[in-house]
């Protein structure tokens, strides 16, 4: 009595949920396609779009977009013939005037880079930016791009005949055996089963300079069963090493949590990671060297939290830090704390 | 009781002082000069291991007890949510030096060299992030279906986790798994060269039952978007067929809830297609009639061709294969017998058939499939070996249901070139070198 089983053409589970209000889908619903659906209203000029990048985007990926060192680059390896034609030249093997490809030369659409800075930049406070800053910033690479003279402003009005002069625009294909589950692939192999036709030379291996390039590989595999790690921290043995004596086992012991491990976490959580190394510089120093730099600072603490919630530059070079506003206040101070006494 | 006492001497028992009578201290003598006579007649003219063996009458660790034999063992629940033998420790996600700028945006890889069966340990499974992981609070979680719907709908983790599910075991592989390879090899071990795959069971509502409740536009709907609700705010074209076919909006795997650097607390799972599809921290789903070219479709994830255009779109994880024992940086330790094992997936369906070849490609024969053999899912495969001592080649070559048949690198670079980066699928070669260690090789 009272069960009801389901079985009607509208299941009973079709009122789970709730509709979503007009001002939660503006919230969420931020994409931006290829025929500009999406793009809000608003504009940015390329001289507003450097301030921005100074200020956000070139510690990572340089003054001018040309930056190899934390991400590839953004800028670089397309010509003027190359907007005419809307196939980049340089993507052709061998033909390249970069030593790598950069962002520019492969996409194809406008609206890609403007839904990437909007949606993922600055890669340390995504969506921080507003409209009109991201209509900059996006400026600002076209013009480092050659793309649109230095006076141009972008807008929600003329993006589409920018989009004209994109330099790779004719450059994608789609192949649609590679997107269908039912496709047949470009490449065909047969099952030959005896005398096979094999080319007996070894094409590549690994130098014998890289057998530790991974590491020890001992120290990778279970210390059990029919194979152990090789022990790449010695040269390969002569012959087979058998089970007696049994080889060495090497056990990797969990990296015990020490003091500052909590900070540590903070650290990687924030990003602090991607631009300072423990005991090395990566974009700005190592958290070592800003602590033996400001060791005898009196207020050393509160000077630390400046540095990181207002950001700065100077100190270590040219290179800007933004500022960490997103930081927590207790966060902030904990990690100085910790640079404070050492950055043990 | 001197019988007794004959078997327990010979071996080194510490005892307390004066523990045995004079008398039965005599029995013993007597019992320990028989021992060390035999041992003497038997040492000529044996090999190492066996005098070793013989010298102790038997191993150790079979004469003599233990500690877990003899001592008191650990508390029930000890440790509430369970974790590997320490002795387990060595297998874990690694980084590859080199490919890591920044560790928000990396990647770690399965120890596959380490697993059997078909199922990645939530653990071990591979992580990809773009901008960071998270641990979201599921009870703020929300999904929502927008865009040509007739019903925009949001969705709490209480409402999803109440719709009818399912559990279904699938294979998820990042695009770029191989990619160090398109050129020549670059790096030592299996973990490296194919780690960036796992294969799981996954929970969850299938997108369809949600697109049929929001009453999706059956006319206009040619494809959705899948969002997330990290900082990369992971977006991905899917074409609507396939999202009313077999995508999952998951929030277990492996009968837990998803790891936090899997997803959690909810994440597309995308069966056959590239891992970039499997949307994290999935928040949002728009219906639409157009692709979207997003960031991971547009700059990142697409296929360089030799004449210099892209191939944009090609998400299918096509068939492949590849030995994991024994394999690139493991040592044999002696000659004999091997159980050769390894895995095998396809992106369209599931695998009819692994062959296996010792001599480089010119001689195959069909492997063993051991377990199930489920649709875009790992199948594992053996093999019976016996290695004589001499330099040998290891490679396995999968076939599909489609009859697909697993191509050769070189087969590969034909069609695409060498700058590919993604869906490297080829046949992988190990050198068994005389010393009996496996290095990574090309050869075709």
């Amino acid at each position: 009595m009272g069960a009801t089983w389901v079985h009607a053409a509208e299941p009973a589970w079709h009122n789970v949920g709730r509709d979503a209000t007009r001002a939660e889908v503006k919230a969420w619903d931020i994409d931006v396609r290829p025929d500009f659906k999406g793009l809000p209203a608003g504009s940015g000029s390329v001289n507003a779009g450097a301030d921005i990048w100074e200020d956000k985007c070139a510690s990572c990926h340089g003054s001018f977009g040309e930056s190899n060192e934390t991400f590839t680059p953004i800028i670089g390896g397309t010509t003027k013939e190359d907007i005419k034609t809307g196939r980049v030249a340089g993507l052709v093997e061998g033909k390249s005037i970069v030593p790598q490809k950069t962002t520019i030369m492969k996409v194809a659409t406008l609206s890609t880079i403007w839904d990437y800075i909007n949606r993922a930049m600055p890669w340390n406070a995504p969506k921080t930016l507003s409209t009109d800053e991201v209509y900059s910033v996006t400026a600002y690479l076209l013009n480092l791009a050659s793309i649109v003279p230095g006076d141009f402003t972008l807008s929600d009005k003329n993006i589409a005949d920018v989009q004209k002069l994109m330099p790779n625009r004719n450059g994608m294909v789609f192949y649609e055996p590679l997107w269908k589950a039912n496709g047949k692939g470009d490449v065909k192999n047969v099952a030959c089963m005896k005398n096979c036709e094999v080319d007996p030379t070894v094409h590549s291996s690994l130098p014998a300079f890289a057998r530790d390039a991974h590491g020890n590989i001992a120290e990778q595999n279970r210390l059990i069963g029919p194979v152990r790690g090789a022990d790449t921290t010695v040269p390969p043995p002569k012959g087979v090493v058998g089970s007696v004596p049994p080889p060495k086992a090497v056990l990797v012991a969990a990296a015990p949590a020490g003091e500052g491990a909590a900070v540590k976490g903070l650290l990687e959580a924030n990003a602090c990671t991607a631009c300072h190394g423990m005991k090395n510089k990566i974009v700005g120093p190592g958290f070592n060297e800003i602590a033996i730099k400001h060791k005898d600072k009196a207020d050393i603490e509160a000077y630390l939290v400046d540095k990181i919630k207002s950001g700065g530059s100077g100190v270590y070079g040219p290179t800007p830090m933004p500022p960490q506003a997103q930081l927590k206040e207790e966060d902030a101070r904990a990690i100085a704390k910790w640079i404070a006494s050492g950055a043990p | 009781m001197s019988k007794d006492l004959s078997e327990v001497i010979g071996r080194v028992l510490p005892a307390p002082e004066n523990f045995l009578s004079p008398e039965k201290l005599e029995t013993a003598r007597k019992a320990r000069r028989r021992f060390m006579g035999n041992a003497l007649a038997m040492g000529a003219g044996v090999a190492a291991s066996a005098k070793a063996f013989a010298a102790t009458e038997g191993e150790d660790v079979i004469l003599k007890l233990p500690a877990h034999s003899t001592g008191l063992g650990q508390s029930v629940a000890t440790d509430g949510y369970g974790k590997p033998s320490k002795w387990e420790a060595n297998l874990q996600r690694r980084q590859s030096p080199g490919l890591t700028r920044v560790n928000q945006a990396s990647v770690s890889f399965t120890p596959l060299q380490g697993l059997f069966g078909i199922i990645t340990p939530s653990g071990l499974h591979f992580e990809r992030h773009h901008q960071g992981w998270w641990d979201i609070d599921p009870s703020k979680h929300r999904l929502m279906i927008n865009g040509l719907v007739k019903r925009e709908r949001v969705f709490t983790m209480d409402d999803l986790m109440r719709l009818p599910s399912v559990s279904r075991i699938h294979f998820i592989e990042c695009g770029a798994n191989g990619a160090t390879e398109w050129g020549n090899v670059a790096v030592p071990t299996v973990q490296y060269t194919h780690g960036m795959t796992s294969c799981s069971e996954f929970t969850g509502v299938l997108l369809s039952t949600l697109l049929d409740m929001c009453g999706y536009d059956k006319k206009a709907a040619k494809f959705v978007l899948a969002e997330g609700a990290d900082g990369s705010s992971m977006t991905r074209t899917i074409d609507i067929e396939r999202a009313m076919d077999d995508c999952i909006v998951a929030w277990a795997m492996n009968g837990e809830m998803l790891r936090p650097e899997n997803g959690y607390p909810l994440r597309l799972v995308v069966p056959g297609i590239q891992g970039v599809s499997w949307v994290k921290y999935l928040r949002r789903i728009e219906v639409g009639d157009q692709k979207y070219a997003t960031k991971d479709e547009a700059v990142h994830y697409i296929d360089q061709m030799p004449d210099g255009s892209h191939r944009q779109y090609t998400g299918i994880q096509e068939c492949k294969s590849v030995v994991t024992t024994p394999s690139g940086g493991q040592t044999l330790l002696d000659k004999g017998y091997y159980n050769v094992s390894g895995l095998a997936w396809s992106g369209r369906g599931s695998i009819k058939r692994v062959d296996v070849s010792v001599d480089g490609g010119r001689n195959w024969r069909t492997a063993r499939l051991e377990g199930p053999t489920l649709t875009k899912a790992f199948t594992r495969f053996n093999i019976d070996w016996v290695w004589d001592g001499k330099p040998a080649i290891l490679q396995s070559r999968a076939i599909d249901s489609t009859g697909y048949v697993q191509p050769k690198i070189n087969q590969l670079r034909a069609v695409r070139g060498t700058r590919s980066v993604y869906h490297q699928n080829a046949i992988q070669s190990w050198l068994v070198s005389e010393n009996g260690e496996v290095s990574n090789v090309q050869v075709y």
